[in-house]
């Protein structure tokens, strides 16, 4: 178990402006799981790419078991007993589970077959799964379990996982990792991509730390505390975002009894969702991701209309109200998906700005837009949130993704909101821009707004909550305070294991 | 290997250098279809570009531009608007017939009365027409969300055999001695879309033209409906999010379009067609579909690609006569334009880039 | 009712499945190009291009099935420069579309300029020894010629490859997610092509059986919007295989029927029943409409593989 199964070797890949991969070289073993480590933008999708023969690289060598390696494609790599569960995974909401499974094998076996192989493998490996259930109807747990499944049914000797965490509650991640570890008690070698340090240190052989684009040191996870990992993943230390006590207002949002059918065939309801929140504090609601974030923002936005009195503005009933009605009133929002929700990825910034600001800042005279106005507001955004950006004309998606967060997010709060939600402020987005992101968020509730914060990122909302909530299947927990609250007491809050059972090792 | 690279943002130059690029090549195909066809590409292409603006008889067929280029920029200037929010409205043929014959029916009906108000009843008229025929597909997308490019294809046919059932009927000239077709409009006054200026063929369509060309660009770039027409087809869901009614805007861009068409038909029968009758319509609701992608769904670039669009007319009607080139050739032309247009159009948002040989 | 008493229901059955194949044809193709993701609006081009090619051939060669053959090729190739238009240079789908059918009409008008008022070399038809003699059933199912059970097989070959095989699997996987689909290493691009020139091959010889068995003649602009209600078949039929049948058979009779009617004398204005067809489509579109869910979740999405 101790010979080396991957070498890398100098590999370096550059597109139009950037370096993703700069000579990098590390060694996976033969057995063991092997951690990947850096901050967003680091590299390492890029380099997984590679490995697994999405992407050429420019220069540099592989080995595989002592022989030259250098898949052109996926499927060479799959022969060649490399497999990957990618962070979005591959699937095909409308097909059910064993027809997206034998889309992923190289020469699946007929229906019937694979459909009792399916059934073999999940169970061995605790990851139960029905070959006949649609795939859209799956949570993201059990989607992934579809993923693994797809993997394993190749017998892989490298089997490469992209940040599998981020859509798992605590307790779906402890079986994730028992799965792992028989796998490596069978000699499969695991390449795990994370920035989660907590995981790595409990789940890691080794870890190849990469920071823009460059390998920049390798290290035991177990014997090395987290905080150096940190420091070698990001740099410089970056300071902590302040909170401060807070004086707490009036209740200005109150959303009482909020049930919303799912929108599509794939979309989650909301369910009696109740919760108020007051001038000055912040209101955290976590929850992995595919569980009504994105309808309650709908719903508080206005994009989705619900009954009149379930969303209240200082006591104003405006379920029935559009965005724009609720602009006007101080009820401002920053949705999940930068280019193409919050922004218009061809438009400039000033446009942009005119997308949510329009009535707000007195950016239109009787229907008539004033231009100058307009740009005097961009530039505004872009000096207070320092957003990177050759002008207020660059079209929004030449932004890096950090930096037009911290657009959107600063065109919502120089508007002056009472009320702001904000749904993965800072997903994808590098060190630096999300503590700036976070401290804005911060000092707008200092201000005496009420700042709803949803997010994936448990750790952010500790960070900057007063009061936390978790969504689970639509349904929002009990709201408790974030003072002495546990990651225990969260994950529970989170809704457990979905019926999930223990691997039978 | 060439490969295609995003441009970080829509390159501005390009933009306006696609449209020229894609006529050159056009003429470069056309002239190679009239070789193979037997012709000389030279005289060919300078027959239908040069000779109506600067041969011999340019002072007859100059204002054959104007005459042929007003309907196909007011219905493309309609059409734009549609287009850039993303809704297609296909039937733009239908909405001319509709309005021709809603405009014309009031003329006829208070046949042989002389009066200043016919006129401007008739465009009032010409417009509802058009307007109401743009709008069945808009109110089907909206209650049944019906596909509005199939709806309002239908509705041309429709709209065709409404025509030859009222050219052929209720319309018939019943001094016409049997033959099919209205009365003839031009012989009517009150009723007659004259020239303004003699001999310039300018009548009131062109003039409609133009003002719908200054209102498009107002809208579209002051104001804040034009930003949300935009914005809705570029990204609905920002659009969505930034409180864009869709429904507002489907209604006003099929009305819209369909109003202007309605009109245009209205202006043509009652100017240079003269008449209701069953081949009245000669497909410039199909033909303003290449104008407004050709000037880029821009005001202005669609006022000049009418204009070009309306030299292929007249140039092709004269290659026909002098040098036997078909008819069905121009239509072919017209078609590539798009072709190429829609091919080139590509360099906007992606670069080019020849990619280096792979690294083992 | 007397009107209606002179019509015989065996020659309308009969007729109705003649009138049903070329639609039939253009739409199993169009279902195919839809499933993998694409929104073909050029099937009226299409059509047309394959009746005057297939009319050519099969006046220049004597022989039918030159001509079908001539049909699907020019079909085919026609669909080859909407693949490159929407494949490669990446355009928007239905401006393609819209250029393909105003190209494919004009090089169709240009190309049967010698062609009009020509007789085309019949087509044969079944005659099957003691099926094609039975009474009402021998006219209605077994006197046919060849296409009407062509179209019917490829009925059948349409669905069981788009349900049974890897390869059909594979087809609906990149109409469903086409990035995912790029992930897993299938050639998105590629399989669309492929199934664009299908579709492209289908609708031409949709187009060359009205020029060559139903009409029988060459005109200008003879599909007369025939590929547009093929491509409101598809929705109809809820991108099913079967269903396309059905419709198929819906419009061929609304269209048989009113022809009938218009022969038989009818008091209406013969326009007024020409725009059945066309009011029938519009009616059909608006109540499948609102079963959108059903729609291949990537149709008429942009595909560009960023590496």
């Amino acid at each position: 178990m101790t010979g080396d199964l991957l070498i890398v070797s100098g590999l370096t890949k550059a597109y139009p402006g950037v370096v993703a991969n700069d000579a990098v070289s590390f060694v996976i073993r033969e057995g063991e799981v092997h951690a990947l480590l850096g901050e967003n933008g680091a590299g390492k999708s890029t380099l997984v790419k590679m490995i697994y023969g999405l992407v050429k690289p420019d220069s540099g060598v592989m080995t595989l078991r002592g022989a030259p390696y250098a898949p052109p494609d996926p499927h060479r790599a799959r022969t060649s007993g490399v497999a990957m569960v990618f962070q979005h995974f591959s699937l095909f909401e409308a097909m059910n589970v064993a027809e997206n499974v034998a889309l992923g094998m190289e020469n699946p076996p007929p229906l019937r077959d694979l459909a009792a192989r399916i059934r073999d493998v999940s169970e061995t490996y605790g990851l139960p799964l029905d070959p006949h259930r649609i795939v859209g109807d799956l949570s993201a747990g059990e989607r992934q379990r579809v993923e693994i499944i797809r993997c394993l049914l190749q017998s892989p000797r490298l089997l490469i996982m992209d940040e599998p965490t981020s859509v798992l509650t605590p307790q779906e991640v402890g079986i994730l990792f028992q799965t792992l570890r028989k796998l490596t008690a069978e000699g499969v070698a695991i390449l795990y991509i994370s920035h989660k340090l907590e995981e790595i240190r409990a789940l890691c052989d080794h870890a190849t730390i990469l920071r823009q684009g460059r390998n920049v040191g390798t290290c035991v996870p177990r014997d090395t505390p987290a905080r150096a990992m940190a420091e070698m993943m990001v740099g410089s230390a970056f300071a902590a975002p302040a909170r401060t006590d807070r004086e707490m207002g009036a209740v200005a949002l109150e959303v009482a009894d909020l049930s919303v059918a799912a929108t599509g065939q794939f979309g989650t309801s909301l369910r009696a969702v109740t919760f108020a929140v007051r001038a000055g504090e912040v209101l955290g609601i976590g929850g992995v991701a595919g569980n009504g974030q994105d309808e309650l923002l709908a719903a508080l936005s206005g994009e989705m209309p619900v009954a009149a009195g379930a969303v209240r503005l200082w006591g104003e009933p405006i379920g029935q109200m559009g965005p724009a009605a609720r602009r006007v009133l101080g009820l401002l929002t920053a949705p999940e998906e930068r280019l193409g929700h919050a922004a218009a990825p061809d438009m400039s910034l000033t446009e942009n700005a005119i997308l949510t600001a329009a009535a707000r800042e007195h950016l239109m005279h009787r229907g008539f837009l004033r231009w100058g106005a307009a740009e005097a507001f961009t530039r505004r955004i872009i000096s207070a949130f320092d957003v990177r950006t050759p002008g207020p004309s660059t079209a929004a998606r030449a932004l890096s993704g950090g930096n037009l967060q911290k657009f959107v997010i600063g065109r919502e709060v120089l508007q002056r909101p009472e009320v702001l939600v904000v749904n993965q402020p800072t997903w994808g987005v590098d060190a630096a821009a999300a503590a700036a992101i976070r401290q804005a968020l911060l000092d707008l509730a200092a201000g005496g707004a009420a700042v709803i914060c949803i997010s994936q990122d448990l750790d952010e909302l500790m960070e900057i909550s007063d009061r936390f909530g978790a969504l689970n299947e639509g349904r929002l927990s009990e709201i408790q305070s974030t003072h002495g609250l546990s990651v225990e007491a969260v994950g529970l809050m989170m809704g457990g294991a979905h019926g999930m059972e223990v691997a039978h090792v | 290997m060439l490969k295609l690279e995003k441009r970080p943002q829509p390159s501005r130059l390009w933009t306006w250098v696609t449209p020229i690029l894609a006529v050159v090549i056009t003429m470069l195909a056309g002239g190679a279809l009239f070789a193979a066809l037997g012709q000389d590409p030279v005289e060919a292409i300078s027959t239908i570009f040069w000779q109506p603006l600067f041969g011999e008889f340019a002072f007859y067929y100059r204002p054959q531009l104007l005459i042929k280029g007003a309907p196909l920029v007011l219905i493309a200037i309609g059409l734009s608007l549609g287009f850039r929010a993303g809704i297609w409205n296909i039937g733009a043929e239908g909405q001319y017939i509709v309005g021709a014959l809603a405009g014309a029916g009031v003329g006829l009906a208070f046949y042989p009365t002389e009066s200043w108000v016919i006129f401007p009843l008739m465009v009032l008229a010409g417009a509802i027409g058009g307007w109401v025929w743009g709008t069945i597909p808009a109110l089907l997308k909206l209650k049944f969300g019906t596909n509005e490019i199939l709806v309002s294809l239908m509705l041309v046919y429709v709209a065709e055999q409404l025509l030859a059932a009222m050219a052929l009927g209720l319309m018939k000239n019943p001094e016409g001695r049997g033959f099919p077709g209205s009365r003839n409009l031009r012989q009517y006054e009150s009723a007659h879309n004259a020239e303004l200026i003699t001999g310039t063929g300018m009548h009131w369509g062109v003039v409609a033209a133009m003002i719908a060309v200054i209102l498009a660009y107002v809208l579209l770039s002051r104001h804040i409906l034009g930003y949300h027409i935009r914005l809705a087809g570029q990204a609905p869901k920002a659009a969505r999010f930034a409180g864009v009614r869709s429904a507002r805007l489907i209604l006003f861009c099929l009305g819209t379009s369909g109003a202007l068409a309605g009109l245009a038909g209205m202006f043509e029968v009652s100017g240079p067609a003269g008449q209701v009758s069953i081949d009245f319509n000669v497909g410039y609701g199909f033909t303003a579909i290449i104008v407004a992608f050709l000037g880029r769904l821009h005001p202005l670039g669609i006022l000049l690609a009418g204009t070009l669009l309306a030299l292929t007319y007249i140039g092709g009607e004269l290659a026909q006569s002098n040098m036997g080139l078909p008819a069905a050739a121009i239509q072919l032309f017209q078609g590539m334009l798009l072709f190429f247009l829609l091919a080139v159009d590509v360099l906007t948002n992606f670069r080019v880039r020849l990619s280096r040989p792979e690294v083992a | 009712m007397m009107i209606l008493s002179s019509i015989d229901p065996v020659l309308l059955l009969a007729s109705l499945m003649v009138a049903s194949t070329p639609i039939l044809l253009a739409a199993l193709g169009e279902l195919v190009v839809e499933r993998a993701g694409v929104l073909n609006l050029g099937v009226e081009g299409m059509m047309i291009t394959g009746a005057i090619c297939g009319f050519a051939m099969a006046v220049n060669t004597g022989s039918p099935l030159v001509g079908f053959i001539a049909a699907a090729a020019g079909g085919a190739v026609l669909a080859l420069l909407f693949a490159l238009l929407t494949q490669f240079a990446l355009a928007n789908q239905v401006a393609s579309g819209l250029a393909l059918t105003l190209f494919g009409l004009g090089l169709s008008s240009l190309l049967g300029q010698g062609y009009v008022g020509i007789k085309p070399p019949p087509t044969a038809r079944l005659d099957l020894p003691i099926l094609s003699d039975l009474p009402l059933v021998g006219r209605v199912l077994f006197s046919h010629d060849l296409m009407v059970y062509f179209a019917l097989a490829l009925v059948a070959l349409v669905w069981a490859l788009l349900k049974y095989t890897r390869a059909g699997l594979i087809l609906r996987a990149v109409g469903e997610n086409h990035e995912a689909a790029h992930a897993l290493g299938y050639k998105v691009v590629r399989i669309r092509i492929l199934a664009i020139l299908f579709g492209g091959a289908c609708a031409g010889l949709g187009g060359a059986y009205l020029s060559l068995v139903r009409v029988p003649q060459w005109t200008e602009g003879m599909t007369s919007g025939a590929g547009w209600i093929a491509l409101a078949l598809v929705v109809f039929a809820s991108w099913k295989a079967g269903r396309v049948l059905l419709g198929a058979w819906l419009f061929g009779g609304v269209s048989v029927l009113q022809l009938n009617l218009q022969a038989a004398g009818l008091a209406i204005p013969v326009e007024y029943l020409s725009m059945s067809p066309y009011l029938i489509t519009i009616l059909v579109l608006v109540i499948m409409s609102a079963d959108k869910s059903r729609a291949p979740a990537s149709l008429g999405r942009i595909f560009h593989a960023s590496q």
